[in-house]
């Protein structure tokens, strides 16, 4: 047990609540908070004191958000540890990204229910109070194996098992030649070693970007609203999160830049992304704008295709559809509260036609619904692409995985001996085990029995 | 039943490999010790091959000499080959094996133990524990003899209801030639003990005058033979080649012809078998391509021509181990001494026990060996041993001695056993060990001697000696960080010459022998002591420095793990009321009930938050005990 160092967690639930609170303990908890928020005017955090200020990256001193720090010495914290609690917005992304701030300003991800260890192993709280927290931490866990949930870890797993696989054949061949220097084995097969690990690297490494660059599901499934200018893309973002965030007026050209928003349908995160409206413009914002929205086009998971069915369709209409054309997307006719002119047979028939109005909030759900069945049919998501590295924890873990194969690869080009590059698969390995749970050096005994004939 | 009129401290129900060194390390701990074996002409004997040491195995063998066991210095005296494997390797995965003269090998071993201090042998074979309400008593034996004793260690390898096949016909037996042991494993399972059934296999014996060595190659040992033991000097015995053979597809052809009549294959057999050492016919059907298998053909002794055909054991017929056996190269004319055969025999699941060997259910009682599930003569040597001395300082009255993952194969195998169980035939494997760098077999002694010495097993003098290398490596290591290049032209030739110019005037020769391109032998060059250096200081020297980064890596990992070994788990510990606990972990914990939290760690399914939620519960109680509100 790490009883010394200082760990970090979210302390609010994720993807709900307007301020997400990020809470450290240890004894780091105070240079943690001068390397990750920026107090206004001079002079340190007072314990027990609520400042405004900035939160920043700690390596690079970038902005990442306002927010509120307090910082509350030990012994009088919820841990009898010096507590930092960073107080920021809680979109999803931005709280990660604080937690991710704190992490790498030294601090630890906590485990389940280590702050409610701590409180209770300094005497803070009584056993009953430890054990009905925890109960309240499993019953979280149970919660997060809810449906979406659980269809993205599956899928996550499915793909980390994929990687375990390759390095688990490559770690028995070196453990084969290792253990049964007798036997009769065929030598050729280490030459596949090599290649086991580097399409385990090469998996791990996209694995790592899909977090980096959120192609895929970090922030949810990325949903594009496309749409001819003052078509009601900004309207019906806020139809879908019930929250006026865009901005929205009747003025073409409103939104320049983009926005996202996370919303939940039915447990499944998904990241809806107003654009700007895209049409031909001379204005350089707003061409900037529209650029943007075309490099988002290309990483949506899926477009919905926004036209205003109490105008005929025109040519800007016609252009989008072109640009789209390649990817998945939804028609969705807006201002279903007008007399509509445009009928569903001009309108591309290979996929679904919904009608809304986001004024008045009609057939928003049915909208919902038709999102939430393109990706998940049956219980399965249907395209690997949307596995991804979701949380800070797994993508620590990876970097680490990584970095150990990395290792193995350079010390394997120079002829290290296999039980050094044991080590490192191992490592890898057991890193990997730490998200899927599993690693136990008799599955590589099964391997190698399996795959050899061994025995004297 | 005429009870005998000595208490002894210790009687130990077996003399295989295991019941050997449990004895001897008994009684050299000044414990009044009896053997009890069904046959005094059995001692120590090789039921299958006729060799000691391999992967893993070498290491166990020379931890057991670290602490003070016979095993090596009885392979020493009788071995007649010896290998080094892995030689191009590393050193942590280097080992040692040896050729056994059999015959040889047990007769030294019982005039070892005949003539050891405190010990006595009697043959008899033991059908029940004998036990005063709960406490266990001694030992009753099948000719109506009560030993009484204050601990006993069973260790009845493949003998307790020992079931002989040779093809379809199977008949009563502990080893061919041997009678089964029955009735202890009866008493078992009333006790409540979890009896399990496994299964092994042993090739058949070959008359050498049959078999035509010149058209087979030859594989010599190494010159010089390396000893086993730290206290052997050197090998005197003569030495002798093995040979190698294959099978074909014919071969092949008669095993399948056969399979209709094999126990194994007709589920006659209901015992596990061990997966890395399979029959032949097992291998024929599991690889199918494969178009030959290799056999050692390895002497029994030096005076017999009996040799032993390596992974060819089977348990098909006779009529098809006969042309079988000819159908290989050289062994056309072949004539079989002793059939093949398989056997199935009980086991008591290793779950049951604690790290000290001793069992869960019934105090003073230890087991050892075959019956915790385990196959090879060094694995039951090393259980053997840990169970003799933990029954040791049990009647002393001291402390336990149970070896850490980190600091033995021993540890690791115990710990694998006690831990998990086993439902086949337990082999170690160097791939079992974690800190595999640390637990190698040069520094056995390094880790082991201390210990040995502590517990009165490791005499003054060996124990001497051991100092002083100690001391001799210590010395070394200062001198060579101390010692600096001056670096004359002829050895900046020899820099250049290696990749190494960018070696300046003033490195330390530590520094030097750091990088991969140079080795200890090489330093002679620069530096004149080193070629004074005894070779056991200078390798100890050697490794210490070129595995340096790993050796730390491995040292954080254990320092990290310590937390964990050393959390006891109270027995009385109810995991159903422990809130937070999924109902999964709770049964595995029921079911296993291992004594640390480090074991528990490593149960499949005992997850770390599960581990936090324990050691939660784990303060709680202490708390609550302390403040007396329970």
């Amino acid at each position: 047990m790490y009883l010394e160092d200082t760990i970090a967690a979210i302390a609010t639930p994720v993807g709900c609540g307007g301020i997400g609170i990020i809470r450290v303990s240890g004894s780091d908890a105070s240079i943690i908070a001068s390397s990750v928020f920026v107090k206004q005017g001079n002079g340190g955090l007072d314990s027990h004191r609520f400042y405004y200020g900035r939160i920043v990256d700690p390596l690079d001193g970038s902005l990442i958000d306002e927010g509120m720090a307090v910082l509350m010495s030990a012994p009088r914290s919820y841990t009898r540890e010096d507590v930092l609690e960073l107080h920021c917005h809680g979109g999803y992304l931005i709280v990660q990204r604080v937690l991710d701030a704190c992490l790498r300003a030294g601090a630890r991800l906590s485990e389940a229910g280590e702050f409610t260890r701590r409180a209770f192993l300094n005497g803070r709280i009584d056993l009953c109070q430890a054990e009905s927290i925890i109960d309240l931490i499993n019953s979280r866990t149970d919660m997060s194996l809810a449906f979406a949930q659980s269809q993205r870890e599956g899928l996550l797993s499915a793909r980390l098992k994929e990687i375990t696989d390759s390095l688990r054949n490559a770690l028995a061949l070196i453990e084969a030649f290792i253990d049964f220097p007798e036997e009769d084995l065929d030598e050729t097969a280490l030459n596949r070693i090599d290649s086991l690990v580097q399409s385990a690297h090469n998996s791990l490494g996209e694995l790592l970007e899909s977090f980096a660059h959120g192609k895929v599901i970090r922030d949810g499934i990325s949903v594009l609203l496309a749409g001819k200018p003052n078509v009601g893309k900004s309207s019906l973002l806020n139809a879908l999160t019930l929250e006026q965030r865009a901005i929205v007026s009747h003025i073409p050209g409103t939104t320049r830049d983009v926005i996202e928003e996370i919303i939940n349908i039915d447990g499944l995160p998904v990241r809806i992304i107003d654009s700007a409206g895209i049409r031909e413009s001379r204005d350089e914002i707003e061409q900037e704008g529209i650029r943007r929205s075309l490099e988002k086009l290309a990483l949506a998971d899926l477009v919905l295709f926004l036209v205003d069915g109490s105008a005929p369709l025109d040519t800007n209409d016609r252009d989008l559809l072109q640009a789209i054309s390649g990817k998945q997307f939804v028609t969705v006719v807006n201002k279903s509260d007008l007399p509509s002119v445009v009928g569903d047979n001009e309108l591309p028939g290979q996929t679904e036609i919904v009608h809304i109005s986001s004024k008045i909030g009609s057939g928003i759900d049915q909208l919902r619904n038709v999102i939430f069945k393109k990706f998940v049919s049956d219980g399965v998501m249907s395209s690997r692409d949307h596995v991804a590295v979701t949380t800070v924890r797994h993508r620590d873990i990876l970097v680490r995985a990584l970095a150990g194969l990395a290792g193995f690869c350079s010390r394997l080009s120079s002829g290290v001996s296999g039980e050094l590059l044991a080590i490192d698969l191992r490592d890898s390995l057991s890193a990997i085990g730490e998200i899927t749970g599993e690693t136990t050096p008799d599955t590589i005994l099964d391997i190698i029995f399996s795959s050899f004939c061994i025995g004297k | 039943m005429h009870s005998y009129d000595t208490i002894y401290d210790v009687i130990v129900v077996g003399a295989g490999h295991a019941g050997c060194e449990a004895a001897l390390a008994a009684a050299r701990m000044g414990c009044s010790t009896l053997m009890l074996t069904i046959n005094l002409d059995a001692i120590a004997l090789m039921s299958c091959n006729p060799a000691i040491g391999g992967l893993a195995k070498g290491h166990l063998v020379k931890e057991i000499d670290a602490l003070g066991g016979e095993m090596a210095r009885n392979i020493d005296a009788t071995g007649i080959q010896f290998r080094v494997l892995n030689t191009r390797k590393g050193p942590a995965v280097r080992a040692s094996r040896a050729q056994a003269d059999k015959q040889l090998y047990r007769l030294r071993m019982k005039r070892v133990l005949e003539q050891q201090d405190n010990l006595h042998l009697k043959q008899g074979e033991v059908t029940a524990l004998y036990r005063e309400g709960d406490e266990l008593k001694g030992v009753d034996t099948r000719s109506g003899i009560r030993f009484m004793g204050r601990t006993v260690i069973v260790t009845t390898g493949t003998f307790m209801r020992g079931l002989i096949h040779i093809g379809l016909t199977n008949y009563p037996g502990g080893r061919a030639g041997d009678l089964p042991s029955v009735g202890l494993s009866d008493q078992f399972r009333t006790l409540g003990f979890e009896v399990g059934r496994l299964k092994t296999g042993t090739p058949a014996r070959l008359d050498s005058r049959t078999i035509d060595f010149t058209r087979l190659e030859t594989q010599h040992g190494d010159n010089p033979p390396q000893p086993f033991s730290y206290s052997t000097e050197r090998i005197t015995m003569r030495q002798v080649p093995c040979h190698i053979a294959y099978t074909n597809p014919r071969s092949h052809e008669i095993i399948r012809s056969g399979l209709d009549r094999s126990p194994l294959y007709s589920g006659v057999i209901e015992g596990v078998g061990p997966r890395y050492c399979p029959s032949i016919e097992d291998k024929v059907v599991r690889f199918p391509d494969k178009e030959r298998h290799q056999t050692f053909i390895e002497p029994e002794g030096l005076e017999t021509v009996e040799v032993y055909p390596s992974g060819m054991s089977t348990s098909l017929p006779i009529d098809i181990q006969i042309p079988f056996y000819r159908s290989m190269e050289g062994l056309e004319r072949v004539e079989i001494m002793r059939p093949a055969y398989a056997i199935e025999y009980d086991y008591v699941d290793p779950i049951q026990l604690h790290a000290t060997l001793e069992t869960k259910l019934i105090r003073n009682l230890y087991h050892a060996g075959q019956i915790n599930g385990t196959s090879g003569y060094e694995e039951a040597a090393g259980q053997g041993l840990m169970a003799g001395i933990n029954a040791a300082l049990r009647v002393q009255g001291n402390p336990p001695l149970v070896l850490d993952r980190s600091e033995a194969y021993i540890g690791v195998m115990i710990d694998d056993l006690v831990t998990l169980g086993t439902k086949e035939p337990y082999r170690m494997f160097t791939s079992r060990a974690e800190y595999r760098l640390l637990l190698r077999e040069d520094n056995a002694d390094l880790r082991l001697r201390e210990k040995g010495h502590s517990i009165g097993l490791v005499p003054e003098e060996l124990y001497v000696g051991f100092l002083r290398k100690q001391e001799m490596i210590l010395a070394e290591q200062m001198r060579i960080a101390q010692t600096r290049l001056s670096l004359n032209e002829q050895e900046m030739a020899f820099l250049e010459e290696h990749d190494l110019a960018d070696i300046q005037r003033g490195t330390s020769l530590e520094q030097l022998l750091k990088r991969p391109e140079i080795t200890y032998a090489e330093l002679s060059l620069f530096d004149d002591v080193s070629r004074e250096t005894r070779t056991d200081v200078r390798e100890q020297v050697e490794i210490q420095i070129k595995y340096h980064g790993y050796i730390e890596r491995q040292k954080e990992q254990i320092e990290r793990a310590r937390g964990l070994e050393h959390a006891r788990l109270p027995e009385e510990l109810d995991y159903f009321s422990i809130n937070g606990l999924t109902t999964e972990v709770r049964e595995k914990m029921q079911r296993y009930r291992p004594d640390t939290l480090g074991q528990a760690s490593r149960i499949p399914g005992v997850t770390p938050a599960a581990i936090s939620v324990i050691s939660i519960a784990l303060k709680a109680n202490s708390w609550k005990t302390l403040k007396g509100c329970e």
